[in-house]
């Protein structure tokens, strides 16, 4: 029964992952940047500040920035991870023998992006004990945790079907990669950039007065580049007072994860349907 | 039939890299395919192998359409590229394990499988052996083990033997012999004629995308070889000797060497016009001592009939 559901290139991936050094290093990093971060803001709070005590928002505090470094840091090792992943066994020339044997495109691409995955929540549960301090102080409840680490789960599993994805429809590595940290750059970065945009051209145009002054604002698109941006929704998550403000300045109050979680579930649908579309691109029937 | 190539033809934008191949295999043949490089081995390989959709025709293994039923060819052939990487964090066994796995053969048959596919390449003592440390015959090896885990009937193997030492060259040779008492299909590629002729029943000739010969040894070497030139020693009268051989109709570019007595041309005719033209020399008192007919080596006819591919 087991052998129906098991995945053999997820089997061998997470073989060979576990037994390179690089993925230790790696892992060893992540946790010396966040460890780094922990020790030093419990040293400015207390020690450097004079005061021998923590309060429970400063411990809130903490959590909030520990996030948007632990997302950084997933944002940043994700693109690393999955760009790679069909085009270097393309470059190391075991594409072809794999594309021989019978397993379907599905298999090959889901396998690659779990083993990824697998890897990424190894990281983010070793950081854990990291993150237990906070309880330790006070001020966050374990529903915040688990929703910061369900978001974790959606961005990095976007993200990484990007990253298979470019890596399934180009060549080489290093283009892939490139790709991939440009597509991240753009939805990390540029989203807030259109959406600071968007939102100063409808005042603009408010306050020119084609529009009345009591009219309900409405910019559907602002509110798309503020719902796809992965800051703004870690903002609403930890601040959820920010999310009315959003809603009142774009006149829509749909929350923002709902639309986050729409956009990245299609675009992790669209690019594992893409790469196992091209996998066998040489071939009319993928199959 | 259990390889049957129906006029398979594949392009790339103008340029044809496979023009209309046509071609059918029995059950447990070995078929060597030969040609220069670029000349279209590796494309048929590729479409047989499931990796390339051809433009026109089909082939189809064991009544499986690669066009239509890839995934039912894939268990049907065992495919062993031409170039190949292995997996260099994997010891051997893993790696057949992984393949194994990947042709959906359950964990208990995989324990039973490997040893006796290592034992079958010699490499059991290699088992525990990252891949990364063996030699380039080894991995040769391992590959064409890999090759075999699902037990396929057909085995296609672009040039299995390239790059290796010529000890492991004939390492591989016994083993693809060994394959061949079992009853399987091979397809073997190599730009080497008189390698593919020692263990070969059939060979097939490409030279620009088109299979330009096939059969046995002896029939590609008779279809292949063209004019026979034939070297005759005469004792005296050598003018004589070459006034006779110009009047036959079937002799051509006749070359004398007066310090041997020894007079070369091309014959166009069968073994019975040779024996003919014998008789009515000594008939005609020409004082033959010596008629050879040139041998030409499969090395030879190889490099003649690729001698144009390279020239364009």
């Amino acid at each position: 029964m087991m052998e129906r559901f098991s995945n053999p290139v997820l089997s061998k991936e997470l073989k060979l992952r576990f037994r390179a050094f690089k993925s230790f290093s790696g892992l060893m990093f992540y946790l010396a940047t966040l460890s780094l971060f922990v020790i030093g803001f419990l040293l400015i709070y207390t020690r450097f500040s004079g005061t021998s005590f923590f309060r429970p928002s400063d411990s809130f505090t903490m959590f909030a920035v520990l996030s948007v470094i632990q997302m950084a840091l997933v944002m940043f090792i994700t693109p690393g991870l999955t760009a790679g992943a069909i085009s270097t066994e393309r470059e190391k020339q075991t594409l072809n023998i794999l594309l021989t044997t019978t397993q379907s495109s599905t298999q090959i691409i889901v396998g690659k992006l779990l083993s990824s995955v697998a890897f990424l929540v190894l990281m983010l549960v070793a950081g854990l004990p990291l993150y237990s301090l906070v309880f330790l102080f006070g001020g966050v409840s374990p529903s915040q945790l688990i929703t910061i680490f369900l978001f974790y789960l959606v961005t990095l599993v976007a993200i990484g079907s990007i990253g298979i994805m470019f890596s399934t429809i180009t060549k080489r590595t290093i283009v892939s990669m490139i790709a991939t940290y440009g597509a991240m750059i753009f939805l990390a970065g540029i989203t807030a950039f259109l959406f600071f945009i968007g939102f100063s051209m409808e005042q603009m145009f408010m306050n020119q007065g084609t529009a009345s002054a009591n009219a309900t604002p409405f910019s559907p698109i602002s509110y798309f580049w503020a719902t796809i941006n992965p800051g703004v929704l870690m903002v609403t998550i930890l601040y959820p007072d920010m999310a009315t403000s959003l809603a009142s300045v774009v006149g829509i109050s749909i929350p923002v994860w709902v639309g986050y979680l729409i956009f990245y579930l299609f675009i992790t649908a669209f690019c594992l349907f893409i790469a196992i579309r091209k996998l066998r691109a040489n071939m009319k029937t993928n199959r | 039939m259990m390889v049957d190539i129906q006029g398979l033809t594949k392009k790339y934008g103008s340029f044809t890299a496979l023009d209309n191949l046509t071609l059918s295999l029995d059950e447990g043949v070995v078929f060597g395919f030969v040609g220069a490089n670029g000349a279209g081995k590796s494309t048929t390989f590729s479409i047989l192998s499931t990796l390339l959709s051809p433009t026109a025709g089909d082939a189809f293994i064991n009544g499986k359409s690669v066009v239509r039923e890839p995934k039912e060819v894939r268990k049907q052939i065992g495919y062993m590229p031409d170039f190949f990487g292995v997996y260099d964090q994997l010891k051997a066994d893993e790696y057949l394990d992984f393949y194994g796995a990947s042709y959906g053969i359950s964990a208990a048959d995989r324990q039973v499988l490997i040893p006796q596919l290592l034992e079958l390449v010699n490499l059991t003592h290699k088992r525990y052996e990252y891949v990364d440390l063996l030699s380039r015959g080894m991995k040769q090896r391992l590959c064409l083990a890999r090759s075999l885990i699902h037990d396929p009937k057909v085995l296609i193997l672009d040039e299995p033997a390239s790059g290796l030492d010529p000890r492991a060259r004939v390492e591989m040779r016994d083993i693809l012999k060994h394959l061949k008492s079992m009853g399987k299909t091979i397809l073997i590629s190599s730009h080497i004629l008189p390698e593919l002729a020692e263990m070969c029943d059939e060979i097939g000739v490409i030279d620009n995308g088109k299979l330009i010969a096939h059969g046995n040894v002896a029939q590609i070497q008779e279809q292949l070889q063209g004019d026979k030139r034939i070297i005759v020693k005469v004792l005296n009268e050598i003018d004589t000797a070459r006034a006779f051989f110009e009047e036959d109709p079937l002799v051509s570019s006749i070359e004398v060497t007066n310090e041997n007595n020894e007079i070369a041309f091309n014959y166009r005719g069968k073994i019975d016009d040779q024996i003919n033209l014998l008789r009515r020399a000594l008939l005609a008192d020409i004082p033959i001592y010596s008629l050879r007919e040139e041998e030409k080596d499969l090395e030879d006819v190889f490099m003649a009939i690729t001698k144009g591919a390279d020239e364009e």
